[in-house]
């Protein structure tokens, strides 16, 4: 059964931990195994994966940070860390209120999202043009 | 219908129409007995009929050597559906609540997964009982279909109870309304069958302790 | 007006970057539980989704639904994809454009027939039709009208989708759902009083790149209403230990303990706030220390009481004990005198006791 994060207002003096920063450590290990096996990358959605109060800031504690920390800012500032273990980075999208709209582990060379899109390359390329004339 | 419609009937007009043949009918047959009426004892009073009596309701409570060497197994796994039954019924935080809005009366409940536990016995003593019934050759001979009916009406809530507690078999509100229905089965036909005795029992030790008070002897 | 943009083209046009796009793609991918891997299916379906023309009803409603959606903090891109769908007809936004309202409706109906998706919210009363009526035109022609060409109708908020607080007891205005009167189109009900703003945009973007999703008996998709609030709430350990607050502000309360006692509809009320929650991930009534009222279900308004326990019976019990009574006392007294009448008879016949007497059971 999943439960929904007790939030501090609520007062839950009685803690439910879930013990799921173990596994996920774990499935961060496999999926490294697996990047460096075969080259697929690995998505994990940590909003998908109920979490005490408490657990998210263990494992966020565990995975540490690494060597680089990007921002991006398209309809709202994302953040993408690299943790201490390269290759397992920390995804956070953010929308223009602020609010975290997604976050998850990726497991690759680099974040999808961090990557040039054509469709961009192309748009900003007409600009350029237009701005030398 | 939808299920929720469905829940809401059974909440509703169907609950209350329930409780209306389960008060009249188990008015209707006490007044029925009581209407009988009792054969004059001309005789001298020698001792307290009353009292004999409010005794012997306590004292039937708790038979005998014999009479327990006899029927071991009736008599002891009867006392734990029975006691099983009450306990799921009544010191059940939900049901509580049910009293509570027909009476005015409430009591603390037990923790739940006490009345899980009680509620698993219950239905194991009911098929034992069962079992015993249909193996027992006297039994077997003398049981008609009202004895039948009267054990599946009992099991059937305890059963139907546990199954919406936890949610399994059909979608969680059926599954409460079925739980409701059951009772509801119950109480129309309880009147009707040998389940008077929950009433009878008193009438019935009464008499005979009040009989032998009156004679001033022991019952 | 042109429908021949997608949802992808509009969006660049309004300076979307592609990366945007995608964090958008991600984030509807986790609202609707979808693991990662989803994400460039969704990206590809809602780059070529074509802008549905969209008209929006609204009937006999509080307008809570149409304000818990227009309620934007800031532009979201669940905003921006509404505003770029729904721009035809909503008459409660247009209502200072008048008859020239009633006409862009007209001609989004004509040009986009069979295709365009009828959002609604509001009852539609039928005892009078006077009783609700948009620049003349009663609410159940209007239905009635706009209904015929639509591809889908999207029931927004409980009202819409099942009468809601005017079909309450005793309905004096005949109101009914949107369901109950038309019969040929595919429904997508959308529940709640009001739903959550994110599942009522959630809900629409799932139908623009997926098209209708899978829906439940009551017609609300899955995907939010699939689960009840009791099988995701965080107070089921306390519920499932029989620590239930008795009063709202006992110590059980102050705990967080289950509120079954104080009326919870949670375990036979089916949505997302258990896990979605609102106000964007805030809170829901149950975190906040209030029972779940039950209002995405059908009749919860007639459900018994807010504050009374799902266990508890809602007819009036002492009534039907008084009738019982009533009724078993005078049927007792006339069955006794009957029997009484019939005993002396025997006495007087000198008739004996015989087997049969004494088995009644057995009588045929």
């Amino acid at each position: 059964m999943h439960y929904t994060n007790p939030t501090a207002c609520s007062g839950a003096s009685e803690d439910v931990l879930t013990h799921n920063v173990l596994p996920l450590l774990h499935e961060i290990r496999h999926a490294l195994g697996k990047w460096l096996e075969s080259g697929d990358p690995t998505v994990i959605d940590l909003r998908a994966i109920p979490m005490a109060p408490g657990e998210e800031d263990e494992l966020l504690a565990r995975l540490g940070s690494g060597e680089i920390h990007a921002r991006l800012s398209a309809l709202g500032d994302s953040e993408i860390v690299e943790t201490a273990y390269p290759g397992a980075w920390l995804v956070t999208h953010r929308n223009t209120a602020g609010e975290i709209i997604g976050k998850y582990i990726e497991v690759c060379d680099i974040p999808q999202i961090l990557k040039a899109p054509q469709e961009d390359v192309r748009a900003g390329l007409q600009r350029l043009q237009t701005q030398l004339g | 219908m939808t299920e929720i419609e469905f829940l809401l009937w059974v909440r509703g007009p169907a609950f209350e129409g329930a409780t209306v043949i389960f008060v009249l009918g188990v008015a209707f047959r006490l007044l029925e007995i009581l209407m009988l009426g009792r054969k004059a004892n001309l005789a001298e009073a020698r001792g307290s009929a009353m009292l004999g009596g409010l005794r012997t309701i306590a004292t039937r409570s708790f038979p005998d050597a014999t009479t327990h060497k006899r029927s071991a197994f009736t008599h002891t796994v009867g006392y734990i559906f029975h006691i099983g039954f009450f306990v799921t019924l009544l010191l059940f935080a939900p049901h509580i609540l049910v009293v509570e809005k027909a009476f005015g009366v409430s009591w603390p409940a037990l923790p739940t997964p006490v009345v899980d536990a009680t509620a698993v016995v219950t239905m194991i003593a009911l098929i034992a009982v069962l079992w015993h019934r249909l193996k027992d050759p006297v039994l077997r001979f003398l049981s008609n279909f009202q004895d039948y009916f009267a054990w599946f009406l009992t099991i059937l809530p305890v059963f139907t109870g546990y199954i919406a507690f936890h949610r399994v078999g059909m979608s969680p509100p059926t599954l409460i309304a079925i739980h409701i229905l059951s009772i509801e089965l119950l109480m129309v036909v309880f009147p009707f069958t040998k389940l008077m005795h929950a009433f009878t029992l008193f009438m019935a030790r009464w008499y005979n302790g009040a009989i032998a008070g009156y004679k001033g002897v022991n019952s | 007006m042109a429908r021949d943009k997608t949802l992808g083209e509009v969006l660049r046009e309004r300076g979307i970057s592609r990366r945007g796009f995608l964090k958008f793609c991600a984030a509807t991918a986790s609202l609707m539980a979808l693991p990662p891997s989803t994400v460039p299916a969704i990206a590809a379906a809602l780059e070529k989704a074509r802008r549905p023309s969209v008209i929006w009803l609204s009937f006999q409603e509080c307008t809570g639904c149409t304000e818990s959606l227009t309620r934007a903090h800031s532009t979201t891109i669940e905003q921006l994809i509404f505003d770029t769908i729904s721009l035809d007809y909503h008459h409660t936004l247009q209502a200072a454009s008048g008859t020239g309202a009633e006409d862009a409706r007209e001609s989004a109906m004509q040009e986009n027939w069979g295709e365009y998706l009828l959002v609604v919210d509001g009852s539609i009363p039928t005892a009078n039709p006077g009783y609700s009526t948009i620049a003349g035109i009663s609410n159940v022609d209007m239905l009635r009208e706009t209904a015929a060409g639509a591809a889908a109708i999207v029931s927004v908020g409980s009202c819409a989708a099942f009468g809601g607080i005017p079909q309450a007891k005793p309905n004096p205005t005949g109101a009914v759902s949107v369901s109950e009167l038309i019969t040929d189109k595919p429904i997508i009900n959308v529940p709640g009083c009001p739903p959550i703003p994110v599942v009522i945009t959630g809900v629409l973007t799932q139908f623009l790149a997926f098209g209708l999703p899978e829906l439940d008996h009551l017609s609300r998709p899955m995907a939010f209403y699939g689960t009840s609030i009791h099988d995701r709430c965080y107070r089921r350990p306390f519920y499932d230990r029989g620590q239930f607050a008795e009063t709202f502000d006992d110590e059980g309360a102050k705990k967080g303990w289950c509120l079954y006692k104080l009326g919870c509809k949670g375990p036979t009320t089916y949505n997302a706030c258990a896990t979605t929650k609102w106000n964007e991930g805030t809170s829901f009534p149950i975190e906040s220390g209030h029972p779940c009222l039950g209002c995405s279900e059908p009749d919860f308004w007639d459900a018994g009481g807010f504050y009374q326990a799902l266990s508890i019976p809602t007819g009036d019990l002492p009534r039907a004990a008084a009738y019982g009574v009533g009724g078993g006392l005078l049927a007792g007294a006339a069955m006794g005198a009957l029997n009484r009448v019939r005993k002396n008879r025997a006495v007087q016949a000198h008739e004996k006791v015989t087997i049969d007497d004494l088995e009644k059971e057995r009588k045929p």
